[in-house]
């Protein structure tokens, strides 16, 4: 065979699962180490940072990145890799769209650190002494990251050549991408790797007319097996959600919770959401759809941009709220003298 | 010392069949009203996507106000009570970003009541004069985003010396 191709596989704001969902191609990891040797993968192998910066640029031919970037350390190395790669790909949710670690886009740095190093119920830390960037010992500067205040997505922080989606990408469309990216038979640039279609399309389920009286929760009901899951009821973000899993949950009776992020063509998962479940609610008095809405969906944000809100139009929610904003001097209405 | 007063800036969704052409009618029986909104006229309110609103806020607007046919009183029969389910969802998941409903409303307006619509932006414009600018992208500024990353370059750079 000629010369292999250089692959690299990185991890940033991420849980792993994508290095395991990688993996779960079972044997035809075998064709992926005959077409590439893996030049960079600290989850697996040791390798360091230093040894990419070694590299001369456009070394690695193929760069699978998962992850958000949440740190200055990540956002080193998401520049540091798009300099060293030919094809960049954002693999996966967090790194397309932020995904769970961007859904604390509702928070920020010091509310965070509060809950994970003060507040929380496993921590015994009175001095309430909280991670900081630097700090000396015996003379020596030690330094951390900056941890920043909101989650970015790798194509908002570098030009990304291709977006495999999901939390985590199914293996065989895994298997796709790969054939896709050795056969050449790539897509434009920029554009996402997977279906053009939502999950509903691959859903088995029945579906008919659907009038929602009330949102249930999956521990409130035992769904029927056959029927659509939404017109039950259940929550289920299949409209808006782009297809490639199979419909992996609504076939074993668990809504869908989106994690294939927007379809083709949609930025915001959420709002899509959104405009499909008004269409459903069965009510036209504004106080009954008031209620429905608050007792059956508690937490809008966590559920129509679970994966996506680092990547929504607003991206994360205000840092002073709207209804803090009392406490802030308010600026003078019309006429009023100082 | 006066400082300036602050001019909200609200993009308006109005239906073309009622809102639009109240807005139209008060403008030919020139009714005074804030100048504040700008308008952009949709075949129906049932057209507004949510994401047209998170867009308008997300890119310095400080308001939406979205007019539409009475309920019950839509050119496609039904599509303002879709529009109605929505804001509420709408409002609902804006309220726990931290954006209070009083900047984006919803109101319903025939192609008879210009004086009516007029009021509503009126008082809109008030209010939010009193809430003050969105201002979202200031949101997104990262406080030390550029010494952040310029010291772990710099790191990464001495690390390289050091091991050549």
């Amino acid at each position: 065979m000629a010369d292999k191709g250089k692959l690299a596989i990185y991890w940033a704001a991420s849980c792993g699962g994508c290095e395991i969902s990688i993996l779960a191609i079972n044997e035809k990891i075998l064709d992926v180490a005959a077409a590439f040797d893996i030049v960079f993968c600290p989850c697996i192998m040791d390798t360091k940072a230093r040894d990419v910066e070694k590299m001369p640029d456009g070394t690695i031919d193929v760069c699978l990145f998962n992850g958000g970037i949440r740190t200055s350390e990540q956002e080193y190395m998401a520049r540091l890799l798009r300099q060293k790669s030919k094809v960049l790909v954002a693999f996966g949710s967090c790194a397309q769209e932020g995904c769970i670690p961007g859904l604390a886009n509702v928070t920020d740095r010091a509310e965070i650190f509060d809950a994970v190093y003060c507040t929380s119920a496993s921590v015994d830390n009175p001095g309430r002494a909280v991670p900081q960037t630097e700090t000396r010992v015996n003379g020596f500067l030690l330094s951390l990251p900056v941890f920043y205040d909101t989650v970015r997505t790798l194509g908002q922080t570098v030009p990304v050549d291709y977006y495999l989606p999901g939390c985590p990408p199914e293996a065989p469309r895994i298997w796709d991408a790969i054939v896709a990216i050795l056969e050449g038979k790539l897509p434009a640039p920029g554009s996402v790797i997977g279906a053009q279609t939502t999950v509903c399309d691959e859903c088995p389920r029945q579906r008919n007319e659907k009038k929602v009286k009330a949102f249930k929760r999956t521990w409130q009901i035992i769904p029927d097996e056959d029927t659509c899951l939404l017109e039950q009821g259940l929550l289920c973000c299949g409209p808006a959600t782009r297809a490639g899993c199979d419909a992996r949950c609504p076939r074993v009776n668990s809504p869908c919770i989106g994690c294939y992020g927007p379809n083709a063509g949609v930025q915001d998962q959420g709002a899509r959401l959104m405009t499909a479940l008004a269409s459903v609610i069965d009510s036209q008095d504004p106080a009954e759809i008031d209620r429905i809405i608050s007792e059956g969906i508690p937490d809008p944000v966590g559920t129509f941009y679970r994966f996506s809100l680092a990547n929504s139009l607003l991206r994360r929610a205000a840092k002073v709220p709207d209804e803090q904003r009392h406490e802030l001097p308010l600026p003078k209405a019309a006429g009023a003298q100082e | 010392m006066e400082r300036e007063r602050f001019e909200p800036r609200i993009i308006g969704f109005f239906c073309n069949w009622c809102s639009y052409r109240a807005a139209d009618g008060a403008g030919t029986a020139r009714v005074k009203y804030a100048p504040n909104v700008r308008v952009i006229r949709l075949m129906c309110s049932g057209r507004v996507d949510p994401s047209f609103v998170l867009k308008a806020l997300a890119s310095g607007a400080d308001g939406v106000l979205i007019a539409g046919c009475h309920p019950g009183e839509c050119h496609y029969i039904e599509q303002n009570y879709k529009t109605m389910r929505r804001y509420a969802m709408l409002t609902q998941t804006l309220r726990a970003l931290g954006i209070s409903e009083r900047r984006v409303r919803l109101v319903w307006a025939s192609a008879a009541e210009g004086t009516q619509l007029a009021a509503a932006v009126d008082e809109m414009v008030e209010d939010l004069r009193l809430l003050g600018p969105l201002h979202w992208s200031a949101n997104l500024r990262e406080e030390d985003h550029e010494a952040a990353f310029e010291h772990i370059l710099h790191e990464h750079e001495q690390a390289m010396e050091v091991t050549r």
